[in-house]
């Protein structure tokens, strides 16, 4: 006989998700999220995966990468990104981004700070021109106008 | 020959509070957020695998598009659930509908079984709706 439902299990695995998307800066103890979702570390560990296709382990540094990206995208240093979503070392964190993402978090960085200055700088080559024409932007010469790009090297 | 889709409209009421929805609730990544001059923003966002379409949250105003008598009429019809703007899949449905109505996305549609599968109906906060499934 089942000791829970199986849709209470569910239930919890979904919630643990939860827990990790809401706490993913914190020093999260997987195992105590196990008996906290009420179930064996091994049983949890793989129904989490039956349902995101990841250990909650391998889940969790995804969440951590993710945030990271947005923390480099509002130009904050990579150190500051590293330390804001958990990690305690810059240069495993460097690693584990580029394996991830297929660049470092500074080619990251500027990559996206270059596209968001050219969504700035000139908004209309970002839209497809029949909704630019609907909304008649087109002819509204300040967002044609190329603005110079600044605060983003290269280096 | 056409080869893809690479943008969708869904008309909103509120571009801040579709940007909540569909980022900070269905977990949509943005794509292009661009101030358009007053009162005027391009906002796009992404299914998060699916990076080659964007979905362009198209605010409902007084303009080119519309005049003040459509754009109150289309705010209406939005608002009292007219449009079903598409279809989205997940891989596990059950755990989607779980997480989602713990961030209160309302459902109009349970997970249900079909034929060909699961499929469920959920409202964004306009009041667009749309199909969740998961093939068998």
């Amino acid at each position: 006989m089942e000791l829970y439902p199986r849709q209470y299990l569910y239930l919890r695995t979904v919630k643990a998700k939860l827990y990790i998307d809401a706490n993913f800066a914190a020093d999260i103890d997987l195992s105590k999220i196990a008996d906290e979702a009420c179930f064996s570390k091994f049983h949890f560990i793989r129904l989490f995966k039956s349902i995101y296709g990841r250990t909650p382990h391998q889940y969790l540094t995804d969440v951590r990468i993710e945030k990271a990206k947005e923390y480099l995208e509002a130009d904050r240093s990579v150190a500051s990104a590293c330390f804001s979503v958990g990690f305690d070392s810059v240069s495993s964190f460097t690693g584990l981004f580029k394996r991830r993402v297929g660049q470092t978090p500074r080619q990251f960085q500027i990559a996206r700070l270059r596209f968001k200055d050219s969504v700035a700088s000139l908004p209309l080559s970002h839209i497809p021109s029949c909704f630019a024409e609907a909304n008649g932007w087109m002819k509204n010469s300040n967002l044609r106008e190329v603005k110079t790009i600044d605060g983003v090297s290269c280096g | 020959m056409i080869t893809k889709m690479n943008h969708a409209s869904i008309f909103v009421l509120d571009q801040d509070s579709a940007f909540d929805f569909y980022v900070n609730k269905l977990g949509f990544t943005v794509n292009t957020d661009a101030d358009m001059g007053p009162g005027q923003r391009w906002l796009t966002v992404n299914p998060p695998d699916q990076p080659d379409l964007e979905l362009t949250l198209m605010l409902i105003h007084d303009g080119m598009m519309f005049n003040a008598e459509s754009a109150e009429k289309m705010r209406e019809l939005v608002k009292s659930g007219t449009f079903g703007f598409g279809a989205f899949e997940c891989e596990d449905i059950r755990a989607t509908y779980e997480e989602l109505k713990a961030k209160g996305v309302e459902f109009k549609k349970p997970p249900t079984e079909e034929f060909w599968g699961w499929n469920a109906l959920f409202s964004d906060d306009s009041g667009n709706w749309f199909s969740l499934g998961q093939n068998k």
